[in-house]
């Protein structure tokens, strides 16, 4: 399992956790977020802008 | 005064001190106007005081903005991370939702018991819908944070307009799709800002619930779900309204539907100037570039971003959503409106004027220069505007 980062402002998705105010439960890969997945927090990097984070 | 620490890229050390630290507290007591008004005319007799702050809000600031100039000081980015982690700047942010509470139910409370005439009782109606749509900037603030606190204040200050919708819609479709035909919060060259009203305040209203909607499903939940955050804030609104209504009786209805409408009205017309015109080009694939400084119309002037947390340091803001209020940066060459907000929003009251000053400073923009494929213009004006001022020199499609 592995995290990844919005650029713009930090926001961290990290797989093992998902994001369980916005629907993704513990596990989802990020592969498997939406096409038009936004960040969450600032909404302005999207699902390709992201990289890979060290938690 | 509190003072930050800090090196330069250079290596020099610094210490920077916040000259508008204390001068925020205009955000705060901002949005009292309309007490200010009640006070004096309970102690005149008076009843013209009730609008005081239209004269406020449409002489003074605009006044004070055009005198006191623009302030185009930035914080060092050295010393950003301690100005964002002082504390003392969100309290003022947090310090401000119970006062437009106070506000409403003060102003409620005098339409109900002082035996206004019509027009006084209108007027006063109005300029507490007024101050009520400073609580969506004071809401803007808050909800573009990632603490829980900071957003669960954003959804209670946003039911005193009843826009409960507000930051859904404003963080999550607004920021996407900002200065894109898409977005029904950003204006078009040549729509005036009541054909604008039109789209924009159901526009919004469509997608926020669509984006709740679609995160709700997500989580295995139907859209009417307690969770639901628009109905969150829409419930708290629910509550007062009807608890105004109780307490002092059926006056309330046309005073609460004057209140909202001069509430919702502050946001259309913010919405309206900060994005005039202005178009994010797509690339190769077909997806529009980045938000850049430059798809933001800005304002320095110093009185108006006083009292509006900073707001009109607008294209740092879509550049950076996160950024607090204090640490917000001026840059260069931007998109630049004629006067503050309040200045800028009488403008966009009478269209006519607004296009003879905003659509030459749009064409001339250093992106632009002249060229319509570079603006977001309203189909149904395309042809009048060819006529008017051609259409540049069309550098992609000359030949």
């Amino acid at each position: 399992m592995t995290a990844f980062r919005c650029p713009e402002c930090g926001y961290v998705y990290d797989e093992s956790a998902g994001d369980e105010h916005e629907g993704y439960s513990p596990g989802t890969p990020f592969e498997q977020l939406p096409d038009d997945f936004s960040c969450p927090d600032c909404a302005v990097r999207f699902k390709e802008d992201f990289r890979p984070a060290d938690r | 005064m509190q003072g930050y620490t800090g090196v330069l890229p250079s290596g020099e050390a610094i210490h920077y001190v916040d000259r508008k630290r204390y001068l925020w507290l205009l955000s705060v007591l901002y949005p009292l106007q309309p007490l200010v008004g009640i006070f004096l005319h309970a102690r005149t007799g008076n009843e013209a005081w009730l609008l005081l702050p239209l004269a406020i809000g449409y002489v003074a600031a605009p006044l004070l903005d055009w005198l006191l100039g623009e302030d185009r000081n930035n914080p060092p980015e050295a010393v950003v991370l301690q100005l964002d982690a002082d504390r003392y700047y969100r309290y003022l942010t947090y310090a401000v939702v119970p006062l437009h509470f106070l506000g409403l139910i003060a102003a409620a409370w005098w339409a109900g018991t002082a035996e206004l005439s019509w027009w006084a009782f209108a007027g006063l109606a109005a300029v507490a819908g007024i101050a009520s749509g400073l609580g969506i900037n004071t809401g803007h603030e808050l909800g573009h944070k990632k603490p829980r606190l900071e957003r669960t204040l954003a959804k209670i200050v946003l039911a005193v307009p009843a826009y409960g919708h507000f930051w859904i819609e404003h963080n999550r479709g607004h920021h996407r799709d900002v200065a894109t035909p898409d977005d029904p919060a950003s204006a078009r060259m040549g729509e005036s800002i009541y054909r604008f009203a039109r789209r924009e305040i159901p526009g919004a209203f469509r997608r926020a619930w669509a984006i709740e909607k679609d995160r709700l499903e997500r989580r295995g939940r139907s859209a009417w779900h307690p969770d639901n955050e628009i109905l969150q804030s829409m419930s708290i609104s629910v509550a007062l309204q009807l608890g105004l209504v109780a307490w002092q009786g059926w006056s309330m209805i046309p005073f609460l539907a004057i209140h909202n409408v001069f509430a919702w009205w502050q946001l259309t017309s913010a919405n309206y100037i900060e994005h005039y015109g202005l178009l994010r080009q797509k690339d190769a694939n077909g997806r529009y570039e980045r938000c850049e400084p430059h798809h933001s119309w800005n304002s320095n002037h110093v009185f108006s971003n006083l009292v509006l947390f900073h707001l009109e340091r607008h294209s740092d803001h879509h550049a950076h959503p996160l950024r607090r209020y204090q640490s917000l940066r001026h840059f260069e060459d931007l998109p630049t409106l004629p006067n503050g907000y309040f200045g800028s929003y009488l403008l966009a009251y009478l269209p006519w004027l607004w296009y003879r000053v905003m659509d030459p400073k749009l064409l001339a923009l250093p992106h632009v220069q002249g060229n319509l494929d570079r603006i977001n213009v309203e189909p149904s004006a395309r042809e009048h505007i060819e006529r008017r001022y051609g259409n540049g020199s069309r550098p992609e499609t000359a030949g």
